[in-house]
Formats: structure tokens, sequence, C-alpha cells
């Protein structure tokens, strides 16, 4: 065999994993990507291992829920083919393992820095000397900007190339906001936090990436949440889906200059993030996922205001949403403008709403489903054309679905029982993998344990981390007046895929 | 345009009247008490995961604390959150709340610089800088400007570029690869200006406290005018630091 198949938020042996030679690991793992839309790549890495580097491919099936584990040892400055010439969508992860340790593949495309950690194999290359493509032309010009932004913003570099006011070509620059996450994830011995760095990954998912946290780590140490706890996180995930998507509806109105729908949905993002203040004391979640115990219990008093507040939240949403969606100012600006293909989308392997936005049935929700996802079916929205209009119409079905999905799930309410947390202890000598679909996409957490059950390696992966790219091709051949419209209706992470 | 007014209509208001004074709904963790009890401190100390607590007698550090109440839970009679979002304040010493102590947290008069109300105190423009910051406290500086809040009625606003700016809003624990574009900015705002701290990854690093990716020099360079601990920040906590420190007067 040269994988072992296991399912989402499995824990396994180290040992489970065969080994294969460099040759048959790349063999096996492009060939399996062959059937692109069911086949995808959730997370290749690698770490240090006995002096030399130990590479683990994930590729996640769709349609028989499973997640195909292989692994390979090469030594770390290695001259190696790459599996990119053969399928793009392995191209950041190589660019990542290059920039880690110095391997070499002889036949990437760009071997570009991905984020300039501090840990990087080669220190002499520094965040201002990022190699940016170049066209020598003379009707052509260049426009920068970043990594400091016009608004309250993360930062980034944005370099375009434009004829004229036409975009050529973009490409982006990041590594700004590069915290050591992952390396922090070792070092911090307390489980609180590692709970509280998982929380602070990116502050417009934490319960994604919270959940994605709390799932490995219960699996990791053999305890399984009950139903009450599934619930109140199934119930977090969806809220925050429908808080982030109405606050990007807000800006997507305020960058088309639609001032009515910025400041509604503006308004309306409010009691939702304040619902999660009334829940966990904390308007972004933040507090509230723990392994083990919910600090949080649902009451039935929290469950009638929930209620009150999708009744409410519903009414004025739909109101809205009619009007922006109607509006011949507001579709002139949103249909056919930054347009990812469906080509193009398979061929990067985009994750989340932006492979969803382009024809692409991926969503780990109804793939790989975790926590209460079972039970309630998901069928993922899809839309085809792959434009703004595209991005913001999912946002408004993704919206009506999690509120059906959260009234659906509140008609249990819970007992409210005491837990007193976690006391086991993670495996020795294990692997385990967590995936959960947030509002933008697939997360996935992998852990790696020595033989006292003690972290050796933390790997993250926000879906920021493949989408860039399709924020890149999607200004492709527009305005550049358009770009800020185009970078909104994606809006991917900064500090997610810096870590 | 009926369709819109009908929409106007039916937002109702929405606007906090008066921001010195709202409630905040539900259990929102704002400026802790810590009571006199007799327990075992480092055991206390110990479930704190960013290290803000400190012992005989037992204090805690708003500039450290992720206020996940963990240690409330779990020395329910030691410690209390109350709903008091007002705990920015200029003096990083008052951050550092002691045992027995219920007074609210504030500016100390003393250390405001007299041009920042000679200059400020009806009209303050900032640039805002994430320098590793989570996008969290960015939402929530956001949130500040929206029509819940409104900051805009009090002449605050946030501007595009550092030209235009009165004055610096960090958030983040500054990371190595922002250090030097974080400094550009800050060089290119006109004199006299201000530093405010946004968050407890700004003013101590956090969760990221110690991490080999970051670079906080810059910080030990200047004075810094406001620290406006959360994580993230809570909007009233941010505008009720900021008009205090235009308002207030030596």
């Amino acid at each position: 065999m040269s994988y072992i198949s296991i399912g989402n938020n499995e824990t396994i042996r180290i040992s489970a994993i065969p080994e294969l030679s460099y040759s048959s690991f790349l063999e096996f793992n492009v060939s399996s990507m062959i059937k692109a839309n069911s086949s995808h790549c959730v997370n290749y890495f690698g770490y240090p291992y006995k002096g030399k580097i130990k590479l683990i491919c994930c590729i996640a099936n769709d349609d028989l829920h499973t997640i195909n584990i292989s692994s390979s040892i090469v030594d770390s400055q290695a001259q190696l083919p790459s599996f990119t010439k053969h399928n793009l969508a392995f191209e950041k992860y190589e660019r990542e393992i290059h920039e880690n340790f110095g391997t070499q593949y002889v036949d990437h495309p760009w071997l570009k820095p991905v984020r300039f950690p501090f840990n990087r194999f080669n220190k002499s290359l520094r965040v201002a000397d990022y190699p940016f493509f170049k066209i020598e032309s003379e009707e052509l010009h260049e426009v920068g900007v970043g990594p400091i932004h016009a608004g309250i913003i993360e930062p980034g570099h944005f370099r375009f190339i434009c004829n004229g006011e036409q975009i050529l070509h973009l490409e982006i620059q990041l590594g700004y906001q590069h915290r050591g996450i992952e390396r922090l994830f070792l070092e911090r011995k307390k489980l609180l936090q590692r709970t509280t760095l998982a929380e602070n990954i990116a502050g417009d998912s934490v319960a994604s990436h919270g959940v994605a946290f709390v799932n490995l780590w219960e699996s990791l140490c053999n305890y399984h949440a009950d139903r009450d706890l599934q619930l109140a996180r199934t119930i977090a995930l969806e809220l925050e889906r429908i808080a982030i998507h109405t606050g990007d509806l807000s800006a997507m109105c305020t960058d088309v200059g639609y001032q009515l729908g910025s400041a509604v949905f503006g308004r309306l993002r409010t009691p939702v993030i304040n619902y999660f203040q009334k829940w966990c004391g904390n308007r972004l979640a933040k507090g509230l996922i723990r392994a083990g115990k919910n600090n949080y219990p649902l009451t039935e008093a929290l469950m009638g205001e929930l209620t009150q507040l999708l009744d409410d939240y519903e009414k004025d949403f739909e109101e809205i949403a009619e009007e922006q969606f109607s509006l011949p100012s507001v579709l002139a600006r949103f249909e056919k403008t930054g347009v990812v293909t469906a080509e193009q989308a398979a061929m990067i392997g985009t994750v989340g709403m932006s492979a969803r936005m382009s024809g692409i049935k991926r969503d780990i929700r109804s793939s790989h489903p975790h926590d209460l996802y079972y039970e309630l079916q998901h069928q993922p929205v899809i839309k085809k054309q792959g434009d703004v209009y595209s991005r913001a119409r999912m946002r408004k079905k993704e919206i009506n679905q999690s509120i059906e999905y959260v009234r659906e799930l509140i008609q249990d309410i819970p007992m409210g029982k005491h837990r007193i947390g976690l006391s086991g202890y993670p495996a020795p000598d294990s692997f385990a993998i967590s995936l959960v679909e947030g509002w933008r996409g697939e997360i996935c957490h992998c852990a790696v344990t020595d033989e006292i059950g003690e972290l050796v390696h933390y790997k993250i992966k926000d879906p920021s981390f493949h989408n860039w790219l399709a924020t890149a091709l999607a200004v492709r051949n527009n305005e550049i007046s358009d770009f800020p419209i185009c970078n909104k209706s994606f809006d991917l992470s900064y500090c997610g895929h810096d870590l | 345009m009926l369709d819109n007014l009908k929409i106007l209509f039916h937002q109702g208001r929405q606007y906090i009247p008066d921001v010195t004074a709202a409630q905040v709904p539900g259990i929102f963790k704002g400026r802790p008490v810590i009571s006199s009890e007799i327990i075992n401190e480092a055991e206390l100390a110990e479930i704190c995961p960013t290290n803000a607590i400190s012992t005989a007698p037992v204090c805690i550090d708003l500039g450290k604390c992720t206020f996940c109440g963990e240690c409330a839970f779990a020395f329910p009679g030691k410690i209390k959150f109350t709903t008091d979002y007002r705990i920015a304040t200029n003096d990083r010493g008052r951050l550092v709340i002691m045992e027995g102590s219920d007074k609210p947290v504030e500016l100390n008069p003393e250390l405001i610089r007299k041009e920042i109300s000679k200059y400020f105190s009806g009209s303050l423009k900032l640039r805002q800088v994430s320098a590793g910051g989570d996008n969290s406290c960015e939402l929530e500086l956001n949130a500040c400007g929206n029509v819940n809040f409104d900051m805009g009625r009090f002449g605050i606003e946030f501007v595009a570029s550092p030209r235009h700016a009165d004055g610096i809003v960090i958030t983040g624990p500054i990371t190595e690869n922002m250090a030097q574009s974080l400094q550009i900015c800050y060089d290119a705002i006109p004199a006299p200006k201000i530093i405010i701290l946004a968050g407890i990854d700004a003013i101590s690093g956090g969760i990221f406290e110690g991490s080999l990716a970051l670079n906080r020099s810059f910080l030990s360079k200047y004075k810094i005018d406001l620290y406006v601990p959360g994580n993230p920040i809570h909007p009233l906590t941010f505008i009720n630091g900021v008009l205090e420190l235009i308002r207030k007067k030596k």
C-alpha cells in the first residue's frame, strides 16, 4: 500500500503512514489528483526528522469522505523533481517546503518566497527583496500598493503591471503578518495557551480555527465530544459565517459606492456579533471554543434570544438584499467583474467559496463532515460564473442556509451538563488531522507527536493559502479601479496565510 | 427611491446616543475586581495563558490579559470581571489591577501632552497600521465608525494617508516583517503626532510575547499616548479612551 486512508479528525500512529521513495511518493500523489474536482490536496508539508526532512502529503477524496496520507523522507537540500510540474495545485506547498528547508525543486515554475518566516532556510533574503515578475515594455507601467493599505486592513504588497487602466498581471507578496504561530504551538505547553493561539490565528475566523484545533486535540487525546459540545461548535461556526458574510456584503456595497447597502448590512452584522458577546462575553467569540468543555453552556434563554435574533435579522436582510441585487448601478459593477474560470479554479486548487463560485463542489461540511454536519446533510451552494456577482450571491444564499441550520439545531435544547474539561494526554508517536469548513473555506490543522506525546510539529493551513492566487487571476484584464471590489469579494486573510 | 426610504425607516434608530454611558449587552468581560479571599495564588497564576496574573498581592495586567475568563471560572470568589469597558489609559502602570481595588481605570492627566487638547480636541484623524494584527482589532476599529458607534460624530476618523493623520493606531504584536513599514508610516505623519496601541497584542505582544518573529523595538523609541486593552478591543473602550485623551486637560 502506498498510503493510509483515514477520516476527518482521526489519529493514527505515525508508523502507520507508509514511507515511500520520493519517486513513488510523487507518482502516487500526482496520480491521485487526476480526478481533479473530487480529489484535492488538503495539506502537504515537511518537518525535520533525524537530520532529514519528512514529507507528509494529505489528499482528500470527497466522494469516499476519506483522506489519503503518504510520506517520504528526503535530504533537506535535495534536488527533487516537483509535483507542481504535473499539477499546479501543489505550487504553494512546494514553495513553502523550499522556503523552510532549502529543498530545491528543479522543475518548479517559480520557487518564490511564501511568507519570509523567521526560521526560514535562507535568512539573507529579506521581506523587502521579493523577486517580482517583470515585463519590459515602454507601454506598460507598474503600480505598487502596500504593504500598508488605505483602510483599516492588514498588510500585504500588491504589484500590478498595467496597460493604461487595464491590469495585465498582479502579483501578491505576503508575509508581513508572520508571527511564528506554528513554532509557538510547540513552545507553549499549556492547553489553554495553544487554544488561545488557535483563536488568534485569524480574528475573523475565531470559531473556525478554534474548532479545527479542539477537534484535533480531542482526537489526539482520544476524547469524544458529546452532542452538546458539538451543537455549540456547529452553531458558533454558522453564526460566524452569517456575521462575516454580512460584513462582507456591507464592504462590497461600500466599494461600489452603494451607501445604503453598506450601512444596512453593516448594522445587521452588529446584533449577530453582539450575540456572541451575550453568549461568551466576546464579540468575535474568543473564549467560546474549548477542548472537552464549554464554559458558556447554551441555556433556554440564550436559545430564545437566538430565535428572536434570526427572525429580526432575516426580515431586514431579505429586504436590503432584494434591493441590492436588483439595483442596476450595483449589478453593473458586480456582473462579469473579476472572473475566475472553472478551469483556473480547478487548476490552482482553490477551496471554499472561491471554488464553489466557479462550479466546483468543494465543501468540508458535505465531503468530510464533523460535529453536527452529519445530521444537517449539507448541500453546498454552487455558482457558475466565478465573478464578483457570484461571490456576492453565494454569500446571500449561504446566509439563508446558515439561518436554516441554526434554526434546525436549536430545536434541541441541551441539558447544560457540567464538564471538567479534558484530562487525557495526546497519544505518543501519532499523527492527527482536522478539517473544518470555515466561512472562507477549508481549514486544515495537522499535528505530529513524539514518543512522549509532545508536539514535534503543528501545521496550519488557512483557505487563503490557496485562494490568494485566485484573487490575482481574477483581476487580469479588469480595470485597476475594480481591484478593491475584486479583493473584497474574496476577503482573504493575511494573518491566516502568514501565520 | 420610495423603496430606499422604506428600508431606511425599517432600520429604526441604530446609533448609540451616549457612548460614554452605554450598557454593553450580555456578559461582557471588562475591568476585573480581585477580592482579598485567600486562595492558592500559584495555582491561580498558572492558569493564565499570557502570564497576566502576578502574585503577592494578586494583580492582573490588562495589557496582557486576553479576557478569556478562565481564572474567574477557577476562582469565582477571587476574581470577577465587571462589564466596565472604560479601561483605556495613558499610564501603563494603571493597567495593572491590584487586589482589593474597585476604582475605574482613568487617564493620568499629568502624562497628557498639552498640545493634544490644544490641537485635537475637536478633530482627530488617525492612520491605522496592522503589524501582525489578527484582524479582530481591525474589525472592531472599523466598527467604531459604523452606524452604531458612529465615532465620526466626535471628529475622530481614520484616514488613508499618514500625511493627513494626526496620529497612528497600532494593532498586532509588531512583526519583524512589518517593523520597517511601521517606522516609515510613523515618520510620514506630521508632528505633533500621537501613538495609540490598540489591543493586548500591541501593548505587550499578548499570546505572541517572546516570539522570535517579532521586532518591538519601535515601541521603546517613543512615548505611547494611549493603551487600549482588549482581545479584541471593544469599540466603546476605544472611543471613550480617545475622547478622554483629547478632552482631558492637565
